[in-house]
């Protein structure tokens, strides 16, 4: 109860701002440009869940089912693009592949091209978005095909089926929850980013939430912030309705049978190079940017800060974010799958209802209730968590929720039957049989956390240094070098606990 | 007690040191000193001890605390707030987010707010917070150091450094002898496809709301939709039209004169663009200041009173001169190295008052009204 609470706090807030808002904000509301960008919002985020899915699947399947070589550096390294900052990301492609960016600069000598087409635009917004985005669904769909009964796989094939029919006709639907919940983050992180939008100059509907805010009015912001809570309950709606009441439980508790592995055949080398062109697109393009901007900002003579306590912020407000925020969206998790009605419902929905908020007006909406009523609170350490957990439910909510639907209650109600505790129960069957969402929540969560802005800009202590508030402070004012080592920093330091938690994802397969 | 009287001694023997090179600078440098001279004299005196700060504040015993909000960039203000703390022994706290952010948290705060002073990017969110009651009136000693112009009519608030409008250019693609003295001229269809700008930005709806007061709201919507047909290239910030002149996307760009600076010392003297001041007439050369208010709620009102007064100060003042490239705002500061004198760019842009300027409301809603705005 305490954690919807804390959930609606963005949304009360945001009542009581557009409460006072005037009639501009309504003549806003009815031009025909507005209703322009809400077409072209929805349009941006379906055009990105659409092909991120088609990058993730691929590549979840291929990373847990398959011979792949180097499966286990591609599970890695492949969720990574999520720490990159979407300002940074979008700002690093034009930088490569703008009209006169690297890649022409490249091009100009040996062919004589003076200007590539253009990438702004829609096909560069859904370009950035989907390399940023896509591993909000890798992450659950591994998770889900983790904890597949190879069973059900082994049944189809027996009863004649190929392993591609299989596939289509067994595997796919069995994803469909991690598929929508995934897809449900990466289309409400659509329509809450700013940064890729802005930069590359695609008008959705932040833009005109930034904008009102930039010029102080903060009911006009908060008008349109609830049409985005509006236009998020819709998509949520919608997801639901696609899940169904189909089950997707199993009720064998094979935690122990780690899946078949597929031989890809000669097909092993072209899905190896699917792998590479995306890591090389999301990652190494990125990252190859950064490092001839620190390079050259080092041999100019810049000065480097020290980011010793900058990188120690970091990694403990995300992995403290990454705690409590799945601690927090744990028990609604359990109560949304075993006891579904129309009041579990209501409260799943609630649960995303911030997500596709821009972070300031979560951030401001915290400020307004922490000032008044938890003064003692107020910018401290704890608050900044609670603002992560608010932020980033969604995230460990999806994941957790996959994995419970997976697990028969039957399996709770044997343990239940044999004398166990409710509590005890669910340490000793539930949570096991959880553990690939709960790394997943988890790892959703630190990764966004390390990037997360405006929240940490206004509520944590004072003083209170993050990698991202230092490569944001670097970029605004053009200080490329000195906004690379950071960004750089952020990159190898969140591959460590990927790398760490794959390994124990690995232990418990086998 | 020798080794403190000792310690007095050179802290004179420092201060006499520093005023005389101020000195110097000042007689002995003609109205457009050679760039390189003041830059040394400058770095030396800013940046070497802080003890010479501290010729500018006294230590008392228990110097107490202070909280900023700024909305300046820390890689911009953060070597100087780090020198008064360290010469003032004030313990400093500050937090840093954009400026309308930091305004945002201070109007939701309201009278609980922990923070002392606000240090705005811009005079839009020093407006919206005074607006708001929030902000305590400045003693006349303080404020009366900078001119009228360039703070709030009531005493609010005070101008700390100040930033020129200027038009980026290509140095491949445009000769700057040919390019207009006034910003009204780049309405000409010759410019057409060659125009970078962002129209979000916040400096840019600054440089708009001069031109409704200078040149009322229609010639301002008229230039609106001059540059509009244009089709200029729209960017989502300075920094992002500034590289995207030097690459050649666009042949000019909108923006603030001291982003340039930053790319130039990155990438060396070969980045290929350079600023054109506007210095014929009207709102294109529109200098807008950056500057901070003491919160009525203040704890710590000394302390922050002791901060402006240093930010005031000529250690400070040519700090922004010599570090950031922007001018200073009290009088008989040297400007910044290489760049126009204040009063050239200004002859036309005098008569606009900062305080002026926080109609922005009106301005949105007339860029939105001619398309250029979402």
């Amino acid at each position: 109860m305490l954690v919807v609470a804390g959930l609606l706090l963005p949304t009360a807030y945001l009542l009581i701002r557009a409460f006072e808002t005037s009639e501009a904000a309504l003549q806003t509301f009815m031009r025909p440009r507005t209703w322009v960008i809400i077409g072209n919002t929805t349009g941006l985020a379906l055009a990105v869940t659409t092909v991120s899915g088609l990058i993730a699947v691929p590549i979840a399947w291929l990373t847990v089912r398959s011979d792949l070589p180097w499966r286990r550096f591609w599970a890695v390294v492949t969720p990574l693009p999520l720490v990159i900052p979407s300002y940074v990301g979008a700002y690093l492609y034009i930088s490569a592949l703008g009209p006169r960016g690297a890649l022409q600069q490249l091009l100009e000598g040996p062919f004589g091209i003076t200007r590539l087409p253009s990438i702004y635009g829609f096909t560069g917004a859904l370009f950035a978005l989907t390399l940023m985005c896509y591993p909000y669904m890798l992450l659950s769909v591994r998770a889900a095909l983790m904890r597949m009964d190879p069973s059900l796989e082994e049944a189809s094939r027996s009863l004649g089926h190929n392993a591609t029919t299989t596939f289509w006709r067994v595997v796919l639907p069995a994803l469909r929850p991690a598929l929508g919940a995934g897809g449900l983050l990466v289309a409400l992180y659509t329509l809450r980013d700013f940064g890729a939008v802005a930069i590359m100059r695609f008008d959705t509907f932040t833009r005109v939430i930034y904008l009102q805010y930039s010029s102080f009015d903060r009911s006009q912001a908060a008008f349109f912030a609830l049409l985005l809570i509006g236009l998020t309950l819709v998509l949520v709606a919608f997801e639901a309705q696609t899940r169904g009441v189909a089950r997707y439980d199993q009720a064998s508790g094979a935690v122990a049978r780690p899946p078949t592995i597929i031989a890809l055949g000669h097909w092993r080398w072209p899905a190896f190079a699917f792998c590479a062109l995306i890591v090389s697109l999301s990652l190494v393009l990125p990252l190859t940017i950064l490092f001839y901007w620190l390079v050259r900002g080092l041999l100019a003579g810049e000065q480097m800060g020290n980011l010793g306590s900058a990188v120690w912020n970091s990694l403990l407000a995300s992995g403290g974010g990454a705690v409590v925020t799945v601690l927090a969206a744990l028990p609604l998790a359990v109560l949304v799958v075993r006891r579904p009605g129309r009041l579990t419902a209501l409260l799943e929905r609630m649960a995303y209802s911030a997500f596709a908020l821009p972070g300031i007006a979560v951030a401001l909406a915290l400020v307004f209730f922490g000032i008044s009523y938890a003064r003692g609170l107020y910018q401290t350490f704890a608050m900044l968590l609670f603002a992560y957990a608010i932020l980033f439910l969604p995230q460990a909510f999806g994941a957790l929720r996959t994995s419970l639907l997976q697990i028969h209650p039957g399996l709770e109600e044997s343990a239940r039957s044999l004398g166990y505790r409710p509590p005890q129960v669910f340490l000793r069957v539930t949570a096991p049989l959880m553990r690939p969402g709960l790394i997943a929540g988890a790892s959703l969560v630190f990764l966004t956390a390390m990037k997360e802005l405006p929240a940490t800009l206004l509520l944590a202590p004072l003083g209170f240094r993050s990698l991202a508030t230092e490569i944001w402070s670097a970029v605004s004012e053009a200080f490329f070098a000195r906004a690379a080592a950071p960004a750089l920093l952020i990159v190898l330091l969140s591959s460590v606990p990927m790398a760490l938690l794959s390994m124990r994802e690995r232990r418990g397969m086998s | 007690m020798p080794s403190l009287l000792k310690r007095r001694f050179m802290l004179t023997l420092f201060a006499m040191v520093a005023l005389l090179l101020t000195a110097c600078t000042q007689t002995a440098t003609p109205p457009a000193p050679p760039a390189e001279i003041v830059r040394e004299t400058v770095v030396v005196e800013v940046t070497a001890e802080p003890q010479v700060v501290e010729t500018v504040i006294t230590q008392p015993a228990t110097p107490g605390n202070l909280v900023i909000y700024s909305g300046r960039s820390e890689a911009l203000v953060g070597p100087l707030i780090n020198q008064f703390a360290a010469a003032s022994g004030v313990d400093v706290q500050i937090r840093y987010g954009s400026t309308s952010e930091m305004a945002a948290t201070l109007l939701e705060e309201g009278s609980n707010s922990p923070a002392d002073i606000f240090f705005a990017q811009d005079p839009g969110g020093l407006g919206a917070v005074a607006k708001a009651g929030l902000f305590a009136p400045l003693p006349a000693e303080l404020v009366s150091q900078v001119p009228t112009r360039f703070r709030s009519p009531e005493d609010l608030w005070i101008g700390i450094s100040g930033r020129a409008r200027v038009v980026t250019y290509n140095t491949d693609a445009i000769n700057p002898e040919e390019l207009p003295a006034d910003i009204f001229d780049f309405t000409d269809p010759v410019w057409s496809g060659r125009i970078g700008w962002a129209p979000t930005n916040g400096s840019l709806h600054a440089m708009i709301t001069a031109m409704r007061q200078v040149w009322g709201d229609e010639k301002t919507r008229e230039w609106l939709e001059g540059i509009q047909a244009n089709n200029p290239v729209v960017y989502d910030r300075n920094t992002t039209i500034v590289t995207g002149v030097a690459a050649g996307e666009v042949d000019i760009g909108f923006t603030n004169h001291y982003y340039l600076y930053r790319f130039l010392a990155e990438q060396g003297e070969g980045f290929k663009a350079r600023n054109h001041f506007l210095t014929g007439s009207g709102p294109g050369s529109l200098i807008m200041v950056a500057g901070a208010g003491r919160l009525a709620s203040s704890p710590n009102e000394a302390n922050a009173l002791r901060f402006i007064e240093f930010m005031l100060s000529p250690v400070a003042q040519q700090y922004f001169a010599s570090q950031t490239a922007e001018y200073p705002v009290v009088e008989g500061v040297v400007g910044p190295p290489g760049l126009p004198p204040l009063e050239e760019l200004e002859s036309a842009a005098l008569d606009i008052d900062m305080a002026d300027l926080d109609d922005l409301q009106g301005t949105i809603q007339l860029m939105q009204d001619v398309g250029v705005l979402p």
